[in-house]
């Protein structure tokens, strides 16, 4: 048998155990593993000390892996044993009592050390610093005896030492050098602010004063300032920073600039068998302070270690949050900004809150809330994607608002999450802690998931995330329990809620439904075209269409453009065309002076700038059908040339993309439906991005559904394979009532395949032969109550009854 | 200022609006669920939207470009937006639709 390969570690810590928990998740069997820690405690989540000193938690609450989970994973566990050499010769490192391991692979992650001001007197008995449990005990020992505490720096740190020393009974001042508290991570207005709140809790300040030394004989007595000026206290907490602890590492030669430097796989560049992680480590010239980019480190270290492929670590943004309970801070980035950026920011001074983001070629760079950091999560991970916020820059800073369709909208912000992204950054729990507690011990709510995970159990603001995660994963379940969002905020009921009394009291109407349904007012642009969709999804043969409740574009069949004219697309079935219609088109196109003339990513083409008075007019003279580019309905079918033309078409992709259209065209449903087919495997069609996409194969057709190309990237699933066109005919039929009948209003195929999942759907569609055929017989009957081509109609209407043209009021009667 | 005529009370779509030109400004017209003919404006105070393209709540248009809510009475955004239009003094008389100017 072969032997395992040894790793040692050094270091207890935080990231370093991350590290280990990454490595035993890929595989448990690949190393012996040996792990020393100075400490004499197991590992347990430094973050989480503030709240030991400020009495909200014990020691024991705050231990991530007691002693006997590392023995049960057979990691061979040294507590109280600093390592003090590492010889690289012999391939082995040496304990300050004796103790020897050796290895084949050595992790460093030592962390850091409190930084210490060279004052004289920082050697008295009382000057304390806060890094680990030891220090945290003897604050709480202080406590006991003395009553005035100075705390040096006005960082994050040192001011939840100060708010733990004040929660002690302590009468605290904090002496920080420059005018703004937390300099690091916040503008002016924002420390100002949180100084004005901090003040309220009962701390003191000295801004913009330098220490000079400490007072006292053997024990501190006081603080004397460079301006003279003395401030008595009986212990001191020097919280000015942190210094990355290379020392073992320098001794052994690794080579060590601020930290010790490693590469984009966490290997230090002087010897590949050593790698080192977390706070002690330098990356591309930068060292981490935070846990978020630490654990990032260490889940990339523990990919490369285990030779699972060519991950890299490229470095990270980080956020932080103050856990001074009763203040919110959030800060991310850059936040100050400069010439080249702007800013988007909203103060409200009085009620205590401050937002602004900065902003730099309409993507966010970062970002200071305080108050209220609700959104503290959301934004950081915009600013994380690189997220385009052209369109949103009016509702930035109102965000939440924007969560309220039972979470949809943020589900495609959880579903893109790494498992490890830190959703609770005040308790450092990850995504994949919430997911595997909600799985392990059945969670339904968001209080059971704070009592198991600790995560929203601080500052709260990442509470809607951890309901987006439940959501994720319970799915429509969780949808139902009390945490459902209502479909807007004109009412408290759900989608699903709303969609059963329309079919079980038999609403026929929109304004019959708000009525019945007991709604705040009129409805608003969210719940009005939903509920026109529900009724005549649910009602078909009984209910007519409510213009009043269509957004302009349905209304209209057209799209409205930023300078309030329109566009105009015609259908191509299965983008083919016609000399014949080329030549129309272009005649329209030049007679009335269209400005833009684009083939579509739909294959068709695009008529851009028309006036709304000449929609019609363009549309007779057109002679085509709508091509519904405006609408929550089908919107083309793609096909290749397939196997009327290409040397490798298998199948006719052509002719079954031309009668998939021809049987969905004009076929409303809850949001967008593009189709596609291709020929043959190679997918020229791109079936893979489309809501429903059929790929030819030989002797048959593949069928994939829940693609989406668009703002959120999903790659469809296999459905199911079948042998002819007529049954893909079917199948699509299925699949697409299923949806129409199944999703939310305005959830494309791809959220709605992630909350109910691919299993329902298969069953439904494929597996089932009788719910399939009812289901094509529900789209069929559906599809004989469709009217004309809208385009028609309104050609129609127009002779009767001119609608669309502006009143002109004769201009010299006005000016008379 | 004085009254002028602009079409039919019918010519307005139900709970809809139909733009107006008179003289240099174009303005917005629309039927309220109640029944009354409001006017403002037909230029979203945001990025001058077409606001008679606009879905009508009550008394409150919902602009078709961002979705800015203008109240029809006084013509300012509902918060958290802020910005204006300006108002035009109706009546209806025997079916037919006036508007002061
Ligand atoms: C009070 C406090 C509050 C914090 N709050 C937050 C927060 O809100 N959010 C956030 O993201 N981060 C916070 N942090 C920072 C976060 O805790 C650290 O970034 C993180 O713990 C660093 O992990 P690490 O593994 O690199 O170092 P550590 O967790 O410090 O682990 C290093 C371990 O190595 C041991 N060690 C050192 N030398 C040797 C040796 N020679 N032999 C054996 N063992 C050795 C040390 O004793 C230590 O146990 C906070 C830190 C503190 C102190
Ligand atoms: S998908 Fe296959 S059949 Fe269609 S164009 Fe591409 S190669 Fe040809
Ligand atoms: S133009 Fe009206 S909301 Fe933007």
């Amino acid at each position: 048998m072969e032997t395992k390969k040894k790793l040692v570690m050094i270091g207890n810590g935080m990231a370093g155990m991350k590290a280990i928990e990454e490595i035993i998740d890929i595989n448990p069997d690949l190393f012996d593993i040996t792990v020393f820690g100075a400490e004499r405690h197991p590992n347990y989540n430094r973050v989480l000390l503030s709240s030991v000193l400020a009495g909200e938690m014990t020691v024991e609450d705050i231990i991530l892996n007691d002693e006997e989970w590392y023995r049960k994973n057979n990691i061979t566990l040294h507590l109280g044993k600093p390592v003090v050499e590492i010889q690289r010769g012999y391939r082995k490192v040496v304990a300050a009592d004796g103790t020897t391991a050796a290895y084949d692979c050595l992790v460093i992650a030592t962390g850091s050390k409190p930084f210490i001001l060279p004052l004289p007197g920082v050697d008295k008995e009382g000057v304390i610093t806060f890094r680990d449990i030891y220090d945290c005990e003897r604050m709480m020992e202080a406590s006991a005896s003395y009553r005035k505490a100075a705390v040096i720096g006005g960082g994050l740190l040192g001011l939840e030492a100060a708010k733990g020393l004040v929660n002690l009974g302590m009468e605290v001042t904090v002496i920080h050098d420059r005018k703004t508290l937390m300099n690091m991570q916040l503008d002016e207005v924002a420390g100002e602010m949180l100084r004005e709140s901090l003040e309220e809790q009962g701390m003191r300040f000295r801004t913009s004063t330098l220490t000079k030394r400490i007072l006292g004989d053997d024990r501190v007595r006081g603080l004397e300032f460079e301006d003279g000026s003395r401030l008595e206290c009986d212990i001191v907490v020097m919280a000015v920073g942190i210094r990355p602890n290379k020392d073992l590492a320098e001794g052994a030669r690794l080579f060590c600039n601020r930290g010790i430097v490693v590469n984009d796989y966490m290997q230090s560049i002087t010897d590949p068998s050593v790698y080192a992680v977390g706070e002690c480590v330098e990356h591309r010239g930068k060292t981490y302070g935070l846990v978020a980019p630490l654990f990032e480190q260490a889940r990339i270290l523990a990919y490369h270690i285990t030779g699972q492929g060519l991950k890299t670590y490229t470095g990270s943004v980080v956020s932080t949050k103050l856990k001074v309970s009763g203040v919110d801070v959030f800060s991310a980035g850059d936040f100050e900004g400069n010439g080249s950026s702007d800013t988007v920011m909203y103060l409200d001074r009085k009620g205590g809150i401050y937002k602004k983001i900065v902003i730099k070629d309409e993507r966010i760079i970062g970002a200071v809330l305080f108050g209220d950091t609700a959104d503290g999560t959301r934004l950081f991970q915009m600013m994380q994607d690189g997220t385009d916020v052209s369109e949103q820059r009016s509702t930035l800073l109102f965000g939440n608002t924007m969560l309220g369709d039972a979470g949809h909208s943020g589900l495609a912000q959880v579903s893109m999450m790494s498992p490890d992204t830190i959703v609770c950054g005040c308790n450092g729990v990850t995504k994949k802690m919430i997911e595997d507690a909600v799985v392990k011990h059945g969670l339904t709510t968001r209080k059971e998931v704070t009592g198991c995970t600790k995560a929203a159990g601080s500052c709260g603001g990442c509470g809607p995330l951890v309901d987006q995660i439940l959501v994720s994963i319970l799915g429509s379940s969780f949808a139902r329990s009390a945490n459902a969002m209502p479909l807007c905020d004109c009412t408290e009921l759900t989608h699903d809620e709303v969609k059963e009394e329309i079919r079980r009291r038999r609403l026929l109407t929109v304004g019959g439904a708000m009525r019945a349904l007991e709604w705040k007012g009129e409805g608003c642009d969210t719940c009005r075209p939903a509920l026109n969709y529900y009724v005549q999804s649910i009602w078909p043969k009984e209910t007519s269409d409510d213009p009043a409740s269509r957004l302009v574009n349905e209304r209209m069949h057209a799209n409205i453009q930023k300078d309030g004219t329109f566009s105009v697309v015609p259908r191509m079935y299965g983008g083919l065309t016609t000399p014949e219609e080329l030549m129309r088109i272009a005649r329209v196109a030049s007679e009335y002076n269209v400005p833009a003339v684009k083939l579509t990513g739909g294959q068709r083409i695009d008529l851009l700038g028309i006036k709304k008075e000449d929609l019609t007019a363009v549309w007779r003279a057109l002679g085509m059908e709508s091509g519904y580019a405006y609408a929550k309905a089908l919107r083309t079918v793609k096909t290749c040339v397939g196997s009327r033309w290409c040397r490798f078409g298998t199948q006719d992709s052509m002719g079954l993309g031309i009668n998939l259209e021809k049987m969905l065209e004009r076929v409303w449903a809850p949001a967008k439906l593009k189709l596609s087919v291709s020929g043959c495997p190679r997918n020229c069609a791109e079936a893979s991005i489309k809501d429903l996409g059929i790929v030819g194969v030989d002797g048959g057709w593949e069928i994939y559904c829940g693609g989406n190309g668009g703002v959120r990237v999903r790659v469809a699933e296999l459905l199911c394979t079948v042998r002819d066109a007529d049954e893909v005919m079917e199948i699509a039929k299925a699949y697409v009532q299923l949806y129409r009948e199944d999703a939310h209003y305005g959830e494309r195929t791809s959220v709605w395949i992630e909350r109910v999942g691919l299993d329902r759907v298969k069953r439904a569609v494929v597996d089932d032969p009788q719910s399939r055929g009812a289901l094509a017989a529900r789209l069929d009957e559906y599809i004989e109550t469709l009217g004309e081509d809208p385009w028609k109609a309104r050609i129609r209407e127009e002779e009767e009854r001119p609608g669309m043209k502006p009143i002109k009021i004769d201009a010299r009667a006005v000016n008379e | 200022m004085k009254w002028l005529k602009v079409c039919r009370k019918d010519e307005i779509p139900e709970r809809g609006g139909r733009a107006v030109l008179a003289g240099g400004s174009r303005i917005a017209v629309f039927r309220l669920s109640d029944g009354r003919v409001v006017a403002v404006e037909d230029r979203c105070p945001h990025k001058e939207g077409p606001l008679s393209d606009g879905l009508l709540t009550g008394a409150t248009v919902i602009c078709p470009m961002h979705h800015w809510k203008i109240d029809l009475e006084s013509g300012n955004a509902l918060p958290p937006d802020c910005g204006c239009v300006k108002t035009y003094e109706t009546k209806v008389d025997d079916g037919i639709v006036w508007l002061r100017l």
